[in-house]
Order: C-alpha cells, then structure tokens, then sequence
C-alpha cells in the first residue's frame, strides 16, 4: 500500500493553501451568520481558477482534475472553515447534469454552474418523504410540450440565492414508487414558485419550496421519463462523493486547543494540563487521522475507476457522528463560557464551538440519515438479511 | 496512491491465508490454551521464512518489507495464530539494525531461537509479564541508556491470563549490552504499528463470526440479522473496522518510507484499532447471546484477545499521555501561558 500523493498534487495543495490566505476571509466565515452558507468572492475567485469544474470528470466536460486534487482541495477547504455549502451543491447539480441532461442543459446550464454565474440547490426531500426519498409526490403532468408541476419540498437549502433547483417529482402514481419518477432541472424564477425561509437551531438558514402550476418545456427533463430514480443514485453517489463533509471536526479542536491553552482555571491550572482533557482532544485527532483515511481511500479508489459505494456512507457515518461527539466534549470542556453565542464580543474565538455543537445534529441527518447509511451498510456490503 | 493491496502484497495474503488457515484452524487456536504457544506451529512458520522476512537478505532474512510483514501480521491476527510473530519479527529487526553479532542475531532470524521485546523496561533486572516470555529464549529490553539482550532458557509455562497469551516474568540480571536506548523508540513503533494491523485482522474475523451467526439463528421466525438493532450494531463495527484498517495500514507505510509522522501514527493506529477489535468483539459476541459466552463458541476467543493485545504495552491512558505529550508539550503544572 502506498498512502502518498503524487507530487503534482501536493503542488495542488500548497497552491490551495497559497489561495486560501489570500482570498479566506474572517469576514467571510463571519458573514455566513445570516444563515447563507456562501461566499461570492471566494466562489467567484475559485471558479476564475476553473476549480469548480476541476472535480468534474474529463469527459463529462470537466476540468477533470482528478479524484487526488479534488480530495485535497476539500480538505484544505474544510480545514480553513470555508463557507462553499453552494460551491459544493452546485458541483453535485452539474455533475448530475452532466450524467443525465439533455444537450440544452449541458450547454446552457453546466457552464454557468461551473463559472460560477449560477448557483443550483437540491429539491428531493418533501414533507412527507425524507429518508423514503422515493415516496415524493410532487406532481409533474404532462401538458403538449410543457409539464405542469404541483408540490411541495422540504430543506430547499440555498433556495432563496439559487438559480436552479434540481427538482425529484412523480410522473407516474400507478407504479411502484421507484419506477414512476422523473427528474427536472427548474429555474427558481419560474413563475408559479414560492420560497418561504426554515429558520433552523443553528445560524443557517434552510428552505420550503412551494410548486404552483409551474410550467417548463421538456428541454429541462433530467434523465429518461419515469427514469428518476437512477438519476437519483448518480445524485447521491456525487454528494456522497464530492460535497465533502469528511473533515467537519478541525475547526472544533483547534478552537479546543486554543480554549485549553489560554484559559484558566479558577484553581489557576490550564486545561491543557488536566490529563482527561489532553485525552479526549487525541482522541478527536486519531477520528481526524480515520477520516483522512477513509477520505484518501474513496479518492484513490476513484482514481482508479473504482466507483465507491458503500465507503462513502462509511465515511459520512463515521465522521459526523464523530463530529457530533466532539463538539459535545469541547462545549463540556468550557463549561459556562461554551454557552456563548457569536453575538457577543467576548465569546471564545467567535463563539465557534458554540456555533459548531448547534449545527452538528443536522450532519448526520442531511445527506442520508446515519440510520439509513447503517442499513445500507450492512445490507450492501455485510449482506444482512434485508427487512423492507 | 494505492489504499488497496498491491498485486504482490495479495500474493503475500494468499500464501498466508492458506498457510494460517490449514496450520492453525480455531482447534490449533484452543489447543494451545492456556500457554498460548504451539511449538509445532512455530517450526512450520519458521519453514515459511515469516519469522525473518522483514530483514535484508544479505543479513539472511527475507528482504521483505515492512508492508509486506504487516500482510502477514493482519492474517496471523484474524487466526489468532499461537506463535509470537509480531514481537519475534520486531526483536529480528531490531537486533539487525544493531548490528548484533552473529551468534546471536543469526539465529534469531532464521528463527531457530524465539526473541522477544520487553515492552515495558525492566525495574532492578525484573522485567514483568513480558509479551512472548513463557517461550523466547532471547529477551531484549531497554536498561537506561542501552538496550541489553539477555539469554536464557524460558520458563514455558506463564501465569494464567485473560487472552491465554504466553506472558511471563524473566530476569535480566547479567544481560549483555548491545546498543543505545535511543534505537528503541523504532522498536516499539513497529510494535504498535504491526499490532495495530494483528487488531484489524481480529476484528475483520470477529465480524465475520458475528454476520454468520446473525444471518442463520432463528429467533421470532426470521434471522436475526433482519433485525435493525443487530444490523445498525455490526454496521458501526464494519464502519470502525474499514476506518482502523486504513489507519494501520497508513502506520505502517509512514514507518516503512521514514515519514515524519510514523510515530504519531503507529501510537494512534494502536490506539483506534484495539478499541475497534474490542468494539466488533462486543458487539458479535452480545448478539451470539448466550451461546458467545459459551466457551464452545469462538466468538469468546477473540473477545478474549482483544482485551489483552494492547495491554501488554501497559495502560491504555499513558499511550493517550505519550500522544499528548507529543501533540502539546510536556504537562505544566500551574503556570500559565
């Protein structure tokens, strides 16, 4: 086994790096207070660089980096607290696109998306159907060239600043479920669309996305009619895939690192010296030293022509309930001060910690609950007995 | 950037995979209990060559790597294989890296003569419970500034343990010196870091234990691995299981290519891979239900081990404390920064 990089991308990663003092901005991160997990200017800078077409394969029209570089750049991203929540959805749009739209998606939508003119968002979960993605039942009805559509979706995160969103909706309601669902790329000024904001317990903002009637011509159809569903697997296959999420905990330790240096104790001790603190922080960092494992590993494998499956739940699994975890320990580890919110001036490092044990339980939530990534893991790749 | 095996290291596996798995079936495994030595099984693996594969040819090993070394090690650990290869292939090393003279390294290499590592340093020529002690005839350890190697006959019998490991106290008193102290830090990172893999392999064959029963008891008329509760179990037990194999096996090269941050590793991999066998081990064994608990089941066999591998280095908490110290900075009282 051989775990190294080829030189030309620990090159790409002192470049990221280089970028990221210069562009990452504190006023960035702390801009995305008003709930919007996004950063123009930094989108902007990196699309200039044509890294938001770099994940995307060669072939597909990408910048086909490789799956290396792109890991690498996640990494660095997560690690210097980048806000690219749109960056990532939008690469996972194009990247959809790119698999299943037609040729007026791919000529007109992809470039947008991947100069970062355009923002996408994901419109799969309604109401009544999160992790029983199939069950959606937003109607879209053909009508001549056009089809009308009528729904209602849930967590349209990035809605309110997107341009399109990736819409799952139900062609068919005399099949099975999987087989009667097609997918739709709309433009969120479609006349007929309502956005209304889901504030949530943390500082970002999410979505409900309401469907009257609205009209789009069959141009905007993704992937074969009643063929939702798969296009449904290559959807979830690049979150799981590209959207990052395998290093949500850095930020948090260094931040405990920094809390158990500088504070001190009534008694007059730090906690950096208190052996049960120094414990739990190595115990976060050896979860890092796993994550990067399992993050090298899908990306070596991709390199490869390996598509990964079910180690992409591994690691999502893995790394956000270990997340969950350590923000737990490290707003413990302050006691009363790990209560203070970024809105006061004298809260550790902006209220960090605070900031990151709030939104932890949405981590192993979104993007496939860690209940339904156990189940995919011990039927698909355990071979237990499946009970649905 | 290869995660996988190579084509040779899965040439390694296979040959050892059939070697472990015709040489020492689970009956080899309990037989050996309690002493937790087979002596025939040893003279067979002596046969092989995989006592002294990870030295330089020219010095009469193997000339394999340590990569290739860890391919075995991972198969030894999921046979639970009664023979001490990690601390007789870690002491072959060292004593080669010493330059040892010949009449005591080059039998140790071919393997004629069992040597082990004294894990924790000896107090007034004691060294307690030492990993391999009931049977190595050749015991290195570290006395201050030196490492010494002392040879003797070795008990054979040790004190009866949880992991039926063949532990035992030996005296060094009157051992002879044969390097500095500063070589043993490598020493014992092999150690960790080849442990960390022997781990990996326990738990990859606990949880093959685990599935297998899972899919073919019966209980409320459908196997009981249709159950989420049991599902969602051994799903986390896989999941820890892939992260630990990654994270030993990443040990092990950053030891093999000389990365600076082979020690941090090979002290974390330890760490998250014997936490992970003790994970998988509890979690296949809780859903055997009473049968785990039954010594005619094996499942016990390998729960048995994983509580015990690791603390032959000691308490699990100083490793933390080395990390630490190694992350932060020595402990400072009260003076703050």
């Amino acid at each position: 086994m051989d775990f190294s990089f080829p030189p030309e991308v620990e090159e790409f990663r002192a470049e990221v790096r280089e970028f990221l003092a210069e562009h990452l901005t504190d006023e960035m991160i702390d801009a995305t207070h008003d709930g919007t997990i996004h950063a123009p200017a930094l989108h902007a800078a990196m699309a200039e660089r044509g890294w938001l077409a770099g994940p995307v394969p060669e072939e597909l029209g990408g910048g086909g980096r490789g799956a290396l570089a792109s890991v690498v750049l996640n990494e660095e991203l997560q690690l210097a607290r980048a806000p690219i929540d749109a960056m990532a959805v939008s690469i996972v749009v194009a990247s959809i696109l790119l698999e299943h739209g037609s040729e007026h998606l791919k000529t007109t939508v992809v470039p947008r998306l991947l100069d970062g003119t355009a923002l996408g968002c994901f419109g799969y979960t309604e109401p009544e159907s999160g992790s029983d993605v199939a069950a959606a039942r937003t109607r879209a009805v053909r009508d001549g060239d056009e089809w009308v559509i009528n729904g209602a979706k849930m967590w349209t995160t990035l809605a309110h600043i997107a341009d399109y969103v990736i819409l799952l909706t139900r062609t068919d309601p005399d099949v099975a479920k999987h087989e009667g669902l097609t997918f739709f790329l709309v433009p969120l000024d479609t006349p007929g669309i309502e956005i209304r904001p889901v504030p949530t317990m943390a500082v970002e903002r999410s979505n409900a996305t309401f469907y009257d009637d609205v009209r789009i011509t069959d141009e905007w159809r993704v992937g074969e009619v009643d063929g939702g569903w798969t296009v449904m697997k290559t959807a979830l296959k690049y979150e799981r895939g590209i959207a990052g999420g395998q290093f949500p905990s850095p930020p948090v330790i260094d931040a405990a690192v920094d809390w158990a240096r500088t504070h001190q104790r009534a008694d007059g001790s730090r906690p950096i010296d208190d052996p049960t603190v120094r414990e739990k922080l190595m115990r976060a960092l050896i979860d890092v030293e796993v994550c990067r494992g399992f993050a090298y590993h899908t990306a070596a494998l991709a390199e490869d022509g390996v598509m990964f499956g079910v180690e992409g739940s591994m690691t999502k699994l893995f790394a956000s309930e270990r997340y969950k975890q350590h923000c737990r320990w490290f707003q413990d580890l302050m006691g009363v001060e790990g209560l203070l919110t970024h809105h006061n001036p004298d809260a550790h490092l902006g209220g960090r910690i605070e900031e990151h044990l709030r939104h932890s339980p949405v981590t192993t939530i979104y993007g496939g609950t860690s209940e339904i990534s156990r189940n995919l893991i011990a039927e698909g790749h355990l071979g237990l007995p499946r009970a649905r | 950037m290869r995660t996988r095996l190579t084509d040779d290291e899965e040439a390694v596996r296979d040959v050892f995979a059939g070697f472990f798995g015709n040489e020492s079936a689970i009956e080899v495994v309990r037989g050996a209990e309690p002493g937790g030595h087979d002596h025939d099984l040893w003279t067979k693996l002596v046969a092989t060559g995989a006592p002294g594969m990870a030295v330089p040819a020219g010095a009469g090993g193997g000339g394999a790597t340590l990569r290739d070394l860890a391919v075995v090690v991972d198969v030894w650990g999921s046979h639970l294989a009664p023979v001490p290869l990690v601390e007789h292939a870690v002491a072959a090393r060292l004593l080669h890296t010493l330059d040892a003279p010949a009449n005591l390294l080059d039998p140790v290499i071919a393997g004629d003569r069992i040597a082990t590592v004294a894990l924790r340093d000896p107090v007034d020529g004691s060294a307690r419970l030492v990993p391999a002690g009931a049977v190595a005839e050749v015991v290195l350890a570290r006395v201050g500034d030196d490492i010494v190697a002392r040879e003797s006959a070795p008990p054979g019998t040790g004190p009866r343990n949880t992991g039926d490991l063949p532990l035992a106290d030996r005296d060094l008193r009157g051992a002879e010196v044969i390097g500095p102290a500063r070589k043993w830090t490598r020493a014992l990172d092999e150690w960790r870091a080849l442990m960390a893999v022997a781990h990996v392999g326990l738990a990859r064959a606990a949880l093959r234990l685990g599935v297998d029963y899972v899919s073919t008891r019966i209980q409320f008329d459908v196997p009981i691995g249709t159950f989420q509760a049991v599902k969602h179990g051994l799903a986390d037990a896989s999941t820890r299981l892939e992260g630990a194999h990654l994270l030993a096996h990443r040990a092990v090269w950053a030891l093999d290519t000389g990365r600076p941050d082979a020690t941090r590793l090979a002290g974390m991999a330890l760490l998250f891979s014997a936490e992970t066998a003790r994970f998988v081990t509890d979690r296949s064994l809780q859903y055997h239900g009473g049968y785990g608990f039954a010594e005619e089941y094996d499942i016990q066999l390998y729960h048995r081990r994983a509580s015990s591998w690791l603390l032959q280095l000691g308490e699990p908490g100083l490793e933390y404390a080395r990390l630490a110290d190694a992350e932060f900075g020595p402990t400072d009282g009260r003076r703050i920064a």
